[in-house]
Parts: structure tokens; C-alpha cells; sequence
């Protein structure tokens, strides 16, 4: 029993977790500090990168497991990301073809009449 | 396991061909209730994904203006606006019983019953409090500000109320089934029904609730950063 499980010194959790406040006060502070554009998006997308890396490899014991379980577990999450770009490919072309038939007013949700 | 891990050391591609090709049990080591609980969590992240790329669609092909974040999600403290006060609070709160839970899970293998029954109630009452939020946050968009799944007063996209209502609400029911899970595990706990078998079911349900905290790291930085 006592080789079996999860357990680790609890220094560890309270350095995560006091990481973790750090994190989010910074993606706090993009907003309050106004941040716009380029830096906005790179920063909240590393800060978000970092936390979720910090609860999924400490706080759920991801870094300790047999690579069978991580890859099993996190290789398929890789599809998602051929999702997301499939889904921002189509999004530019639907948004494209809104300008395009709706002029100025993309807005209009009904479709045009069709041509003769 | 004593097989596996006399093998070792490997590299992570061999070991990850070893265990999958040794025509037993894969996942060496894992109680199956934890491999169970991984499977399922990944299986939930699909869902979720699914739910903030059709947000990523819905606001990348509206030609009308998205909500501005800063705005729609003050909270008024003394007659001032503090943008995302409350998102932040709720953000921390989360992130606090996601400590504690941690801490119960150590505790868990200390074998120390007592404090991982106080631990998971203080996880469990910090969950419940942030669905208390939320439910405050919900009125005050629903009732404050008009926003409904159809549109909104805002002259902003009227996709807005929809998308937001349900992936916030998905997310909230997750973290009230969490609370219901981790009374349930932690009562058990207390009274001894695990005694003897080993608490990686307090670890199981500690996987539960930072995954819970993990989409909410994705929903503060989608929903009310971007």
C-alpha cells in the first residue's frame, strides 16, 4: 500500500497553488493595465497555457504517471487543435461570404434571393 | 508492476510500447477507478472544446461587435465600476479549493481521515459558493442588463446571451455535480467506508474538481479576457 499512489511532499502543492494566484493576478492585471492587440492575446494565451499545464501536471499527478496513461490521455486533445483550426478556416469564409452578400450590414441573417 | 518496473529505466515510447504491448492490463499501477475518471475527463474535454470552438465560430463570423468584457462583467463597489471584480473573485475562490483539494488528496494517502473529510468539505463549500456567484452573476446579466439566449440591449451580436448562458451554465452544473460528488466521497470518508482499501478515491475525485478548475482557466481567459 504504502508504495502504491500518488504521494509527494506538500511543498510542492502550496508552491503550485501560490503559482497559480500569480498567474491569475497577471491575466487580471492584462485587463486593468489595458493591454490591447497582439500583447493582449499572446499573454493571456501564455498565462492561460501555464495554469492549465500547472493543474494538469502537478494537482492531477500527470508528471508522475506511466507515459502509456499520458499519452493516452493528452495525445488525443491533439485532434482538437485540427478542429479549432478547421472550424477558423470555415468561420473566415462564412464571415467573407456575410460581407459579401450583406454589404455593410453582415449582421442579416436572411438569406439573399436567390439569382435568375 | 514489479515487472514493469524492473524494466525501467526506458524512454517514454518504449515504456508507452511495453505496456501496451505486454497483453495485460495497460495503464500499470493505475487503479482502473482512476484510469476510468481519466477517460471520462477526456471525453468531457471533447465536449467542452466543442462548446468554446462554436463560441470561436459564432464570434468570428458575426459581423455585429462582440460585447465589450470590461463592461458587461463590472461590478459596482461603492458607487464605483471595478471591471471583472467578481470574475475574479470567483477565479480564486476556484482556484483555492483546488489547493484544498490537492491537500485532501495528500492527506488521503497519509491516511489521515480526519483532515481529508475537513479538506473536502472546505472544497466542497468553496464550490458551492462559486455557484452562488454565478447564479449573481446570471441575475445580473438576465435581470440587470436584459441579456437573454436571443438577444441583448446591448447592440452587440445577439449570438452573445446564447453561447455565453451555455457554456457558463455547462461549467456550473459541473462544479454543482462536483460539490454533490466531493459531500458525498467526503461524508464516506468520515464514517470509514474506505478503510483498509486505500483512498485513491479521494484522488479520483480530486481529478473531478481540477478539471473543473482547468475549464474554467480556459472560460475566464475565452469569455472574459478576450
Amino acid at each position: 500500500m504504502a508504495a502504491q499512489g500518488q504521494q509527494h511532499p506538500i511543498k510542492i502543492y502550496f508552491l503550485i497553488w501560490l503559482l497559480l494566484f500569480v498567474f491569475s493576478a497577471g491575466s487580471y492585471y492584462i485587463d486593468i493595465a489595458n493591454y490591447e492587440g497582439m500583447a493582449r492575446w499572446f499573454l493571456i494565451i501564455v498565462f492561460m497555457l501555464l495554469k492549465a499545464g500547472f493543474i494538469v501536471a502537478i494537482f492531477m499527478h500527470m508528471k508522475w504517471e506511466r507515459p502509456a496513461l499520458i499519452f493516452a490521455i493528452l495525445l488525443p486533445t491533439l485532434f482538437l487543435l485540427v478542429f479549432m483550426y478547421l472550424m477558423a478556416f470555415e468561420s473566415d469564409y462564412a464571415y467573407a461570404t456575410r460581407v459579401l452578400y450583406f454589404g455593410a450590414d453582415p449582421d442579416v441573417v436572411a438569406l439573399p434571393p436567390a439569382p435568375h | 508492476m514489479a515487472e514493469a518496473s524492473s524494466q525501467e529505466p526506458q524512454s517514454p515510447i518504449q515504456s508507452t510500447l511495453t505496456d501496451w504491448s505486454s497483453d495485460q492490463t495497460v495503464f500499470k499501477g493505475v487503479p482502473w477507478g482512476k484510469a476510468m475518471m481519466w477517460i471520462f475527463l477526456l471525453s468531457d474535454t471533447f465536449i467542452f472544446t466543442c462548446f468554446l470552438i462554436s463560441y470561436m465560430t459564432v464570434r468570428m463570423t458575426s459581423g455585429d461587435p462582440w460585447p465589450e468584457p470590461s463592461l458587461v462583467f463590472a461590478l459596482t463597489v461603492f458607487g464605483h465600476d471595478v471591471p471583472l471584480l467578481l470574475i475574479a473573485i470567483m477565479t480564486f475562490i476556484l482556484i483555492t479549493s483546488s489547493g484544498t483539494m490537492a491537500m485532501a488528496v495528500n492527506m488521503g494517502y497519509r491516511e489521515n481521515k480526519k483532515a481529508v473529510f475537513w479538506l473536502m468539505l472546505a472544497t466542497a463549500l468553496l464550490g458551492a459558493s462559486f455557484v452562488g456567484m454565478q447564479a449573481f452573476e446570471w441575475w445580473k446579466l438576465i435581470d440587470g442588463i436584459g441579456i437573454r439566449p436571443w438577444g441583448n440591449p446591448m447592440e452587440a451580436a445577439p449570438q452573445f446571451g446564447a453561447i455565453f448562458f451555455m457554456v457558463t451554465g455547462f461549467h456550473g452544473l459541473h462544479v454543482s455535480a462536483g460539490v454533490i460528488y466531493l459531500f458525498t466521497i467526503a461524508i464516506r470518508v468520515l464514517i470509514g467506508k474506505y478503510d483498509g482499501k486505500g483512498y485513491d478515491i479521494v484522488e479520483i475525485t480530486g481529478l473531478y474538481w481540477h478539471f473543473v478548475d482547468l475549464v474554467w482557466v480556459f472560460i475566464f481567459a475565452f469569455f472574459y479576457l478576450w
